[in-house]
C-alpha cells in the first residue's frame, strides 16, 4: 500500500465494469453522481484514499482532482490515511452508550493494546468510535466491513476478533 | 388491537423476495394505479388519506407533492429518503431489509403520481448491505416488468436506482441529500429555491423518506379514506416507532396512531415495561432531536390528560412541557441514567455531524460539548448551566438547516426539566462522576383555566 504511484493505481476490468455500470445509473453528463459509490470501491480495493487514488478516480470520472478530495474528506467512512485490514467501528451514541458501548471500546482498547482511532502493531485492527449506526435496538454494537455486530458482550468480541485474526477481510465491500 | 398496514407480512417467510411478496398481493396498488387511476388521482388519495413525512418534520405528503413544479421538457426526479441516521432511529433499515419490495412499489407508485421517470433511493452509506438487498429487489422488479420502459403496457417508463452515503448526518437534510446525490460534500442549500422547483441537477424534485413511501402503498389499494379512518385525529394512519433504551423488549413496532404512551412503553406488545424493574426517568420520544420529557410528562401531559403516540398529543404543552413524535425514535432512560451525559452525548454528536457552513452550528455545537463535557466530569461551575442555555438559544433559528435547531433542542429540554441535576454535578464534582442524581423531582403547571 506504501509507495502508490498515479502509475500503478489501476481498477481490475471487474471493478472498471461496476464503475461503468454506476455511472450509467445517472443521465449523461452527470456521471460525478457516481464518485461517493466509486470512492468507496476504491477504498476497498487499495486499502484506503491516498492522493494518487483520488486522482485515480478524478480521471476515471472526467471530474477535477480538487472534487474527489473535497468529498473524500467530507464524509467519515472514508480514510485518507492507512487503516488497518479489519476496522472495528464501535457506535458510541446515546443509545448505545445506554447498553454500554463506553465499557466495550475500553474492552477493545485494553484486549488489542490500542487506542480508539489507532492500529494494531500488525496492520490488522483499527479500532474506530463512530456515530449512530442505526441499530440503537440491538445495542451495543459495532460494524466491521460492511457487516453489522449486535447484543455484543465481551464473550461475542473475543469471538470476533479471533475470526478477524485468522480472516483478516472486513474492508471488503460486496464480497462475502 | 392496533391495525397494522406496513408490517402485516413481515414474519412471512421469503417476504423480501419478488415472488413472496407478489403472492401475498404485492405489487397490486401500482397495477391498481396504471390500469385505473391517473397521476392526479393518485395524489387527490394521498392528499385525502391526511399522510405526513414519516422522516421526523411531518409536514403533509400530497402538500409536499402539490408543490412540485411542471415546466415542460424539464424532466422531474423523485427521491427516497433512505439516510436513516438520527440517533434512536432505525425503523426504515428495518423496512428496507425486511421489505425492499414495499418500498419499490411505493416509490413506482410515487413517480408515476409526480410523473417522474428517473428515481433514486438515497442509502446511508453505513448500511451498504441493505443497498445490496434493495439492488437485488430492484433487478427482481425489472425482470417481473414493474421497471423499465412501458410497465405493464400502461405507457409509463420508470428507470430506479439506489446510490450511498458515506457517513453524515448532514444527507438527511433534503437539501444536503441532493448535494450529495450530486456527488457533493453534503452542504444544505439555501431555501427559496426549494428542492420542488429546483432540485437534483436544478431540476423539479420531490424528497420522502422510506416509511412515508411505504405507506403510499396501502393508500392506494385501499384508498385515502380508508386510511384517514386509520389512527386519530390529524396524525393518520400507522407509525413506525423505534424502541430502545431500559426496556425489556426494543425493537421496531408499528402502532396505531393515538394508542397512550403508557401502552406502548408498559403493554406486553410493544417495549414490555422498563428493564430490571426500574424507574421511568425521561424519554426521548422521536429521535435524539427532540426535546426529553421527565418522568411526569412521559404518560400524562401537564394538563394531566393521557399522552398519546401522535403529532399533536406528544407536542402537548408545546417546548414547555411537550416534545415531538419525530422520526419515532423512542429512547427509555431508567432511573439509573445521567442526563448530563446523554446531553453531553448528544452534543458530540451534533458537534461531529456539523456542515460547518454556518458559524452559529460550527462553533455553537463545540462550545456546548465542551462545557457540557466539563460539567459531566465535575469541572463545571454553576454559570456553566445559563451558558449553554445562551449558546443553544443562538443556535436555534439562525442556520440555514434545522441541525442547528436539532442540536439545541436536545439541550435546552434537558436544563428546563432537569436544571437540578445539572447543578448537583457543580455542587457535588465527586460524587457525580461515581453515582447517578435518580429522579428528579416533579414540578407542577399552573392550569390554564379555561
Amino acid at each position: 500500500m506504501e509507495n502508490q504511484n498515479i502509475e500503478n493505481i489501476q481498477f481490475p476490468k471487474d471493478l472498471l465494469d461496476e464503475v461503468q455500470r454506476i455511472t450509467s445509473l445517472f443521465p449523461e453528463g452527470k456521471q460525478k453522481s457516481a464518485l461517493i459509490r466509486v470512492l468507496h470501491i476504491a477504498q476497498a480495493h487499495f486499502g484506503y484514499l491516498s492522493a494518487p487514488v483520488m486522482d485515480y478516480v478524478a480521471r476515471l470520472l472526467l471530474i477535477q482532482p480538487i472534487e474527489v478530495y473535497e468529498v473524500a474528506t467530507f464524509y467519515s467512512m472514508y480514510d485518507t490515511q492507512p487503516v488497518g485490514k479489519v476496522k472495528l467501528e464501535v457506535c458510541r451514541t446515546g443509545p448505545c452508550m445506554i447498553e454500554g458501548a463506553e465499557k466495550l471500546v475500553s474492552y477493545i482498547e485494553k484486549k488489542l493494546g490500542i487506542k480508539d482511532g489507532e492500529t494494531t502493531e500488525d496492520g490488522i485492527f483499527t479500532l474506530k468510535t463512530v456515530e449512530c449506526l442505526g441499530a440503537c435496538g440491538y445495542a451495543p454494537m459495532l460494524q466491521a466491513g460492511e457487516k453489522f455486530h449486535e447484543h455484543l458482550t465481551e464473550e461475542k468480541v473475543d469471538v470476533l476478533i479471533e475470526q478477524y485474526r485468522l480472516n483478516p477481510v472486513a474492508n471488503y465491500m460486496g464480497q462475502e | 388491537m392496533s391495525r397494522k398496514l406496513l408490517l402485516n407480512n413481515v414474519h412471512v417467510e421469503g417476504i423480501h423476495t419478488y415472488d413472496v411478496y407478489r403472492k401475498t398481493g404485492g405489487y397490486a396498488a401500482v397495477e391498481k394505479a396504471l390500469k385505473s387511476m391517473t397521476p392526479e388521482e393518485v395524489v387527490e388519495e394521498v392528499k385525502k388519506s391526511g399522510l405526513r413525512g414519516r422522516g421526523g418534520a411531518g409536514f403533509p405528503t400530497g402538500m409536499k407533492w402539490s408543490f412540485i413544479a411542471k415546466p415542460e421538457g424539464v424532466p422531474r426526479h423523485f427521491l427516497c429518503n433512505a439516510d436513516e441516521s438520527e440517533p434512536g432511529t432505525f425503523k426504515d433499515r428495518y423496512l428496507m431489509e425486511k421489505i425492499p419490495h414495499l418500498l419499490i412499489e411505493g416509490m413506482i407508485l410515487s413517480s408515476f403520481a409526480l410523473g417522474c421517470e428517473q428515481s433514486y433511493i438515497y442509502i446511508r452509506g453505513e448500511y451498504m448491505y441493505v443497498l445490496r438487498i434493495l439492488e437485488k429487489a430492484i433487478a427482481e422488479a425489472y425482470q417481473n416488468g414493474w421497471l423499465g420502459k412501458n410497465i405493464k403496457g400502461s405507457g409509463f417508463n420508470l428507470e430506479l436506482s439506489v446510490s450511498p452515503g458515506a457517513g453524515a448526518y448532514i444527507c438527511g437534510e433534503e437539501t444536503a441529500m441532493i448535494e450529495s446525490l450530486e456527488g457533493k460534500r453534503g452542504n444544505p442549500r439555501m431555501k427559496p429555491p426549494f428542492p420542488a422547483i429546483q432540485g437534483l441537477w436544478q431540476r423539479p424534485t420531490v424528497v420522502n423518506n422510506v416509511e412515508t413511501i411505504c405507506a403510499v402503498v396501502p393508500i392506494v389499494n385501499e384508498g385515502g379514506e380508508a386510511y384517514a379512518g386509520v389512527g386519530v385525529g390529524r396524525s393518520a394512519g400507522t407509525k413506525l416507532i423505534s424502541a430502545s433504551g431500559n426496556i425489556n423488549k426494543p425493537g421496531v413496532y408499528e402502532i396505531e396512531m393515538g394508542i397512550s404512551v403508557e401502552e406502548f412503553i408498559y403493554g406486553d406488545q410493544y417495549c414490555g415495561g422498563i428493564k430490571n424493574g426500574k424507574k421511568l426517568k425521561a424519554c426521548v420520544p422521536g429521535g435524539s432531536s427532540v426535546p426529553i420529557l421527565p418522568h411526569y410528562l412521559v404518560c400524562k401531559t401537564a394538563e394531566g390528560t393521557d399522552r398519546l403516540m401522535s403529532y399533536e398529543s406528544l407536542a402537548e404543552g408545546g417546548f414547555a412541557t411537550g416534545s415531538m413524535l419525530g422520526s419515532g425514535g423512542f429512547i427509555v432512560y431508567d432511573e439509573d441514567q445521567c442526563i448530563v451525559r446523554n446531553t453531553w452525548n448528544f452534543s458530540r454528536f451534533y458537534h461531529h455531524e456539523s456542515c460547518g457552513q454556518c458559524s452559529p452550528c460550527r462553533e455553537g455545537t463545540g462550545w456546548m460539548e465542551k462545557v457540557l463535557h466539563r460539567l459531566e466530569y465535575g469541572h463545571g461551575k454553576i454559570e456553566d448551566i445559563d451558558l449553554l442555555w445562551d449558546i443553544q438559544r443562538k443556535i436555534e433559528g439562525n442556520t440555514i438547516c434545522p441541525l442547528g435547531d436539532a442540536a439545541a433542542w436536545p439541550v435546552a429540554a434537558a436544563i428546563r426539566h432537569f436544571r437540578e441535576e445539572f447543578e448537583w454535578h457543580v455542587k457535588e464534582p465527586n460524587a457525580c462522576t461515581t453515582r447517578n442524581y435518580g429522579l428528579v423531582t416533579e414540578k407542577v403547571f399552573e392550569k390554564v383555566n379555561a
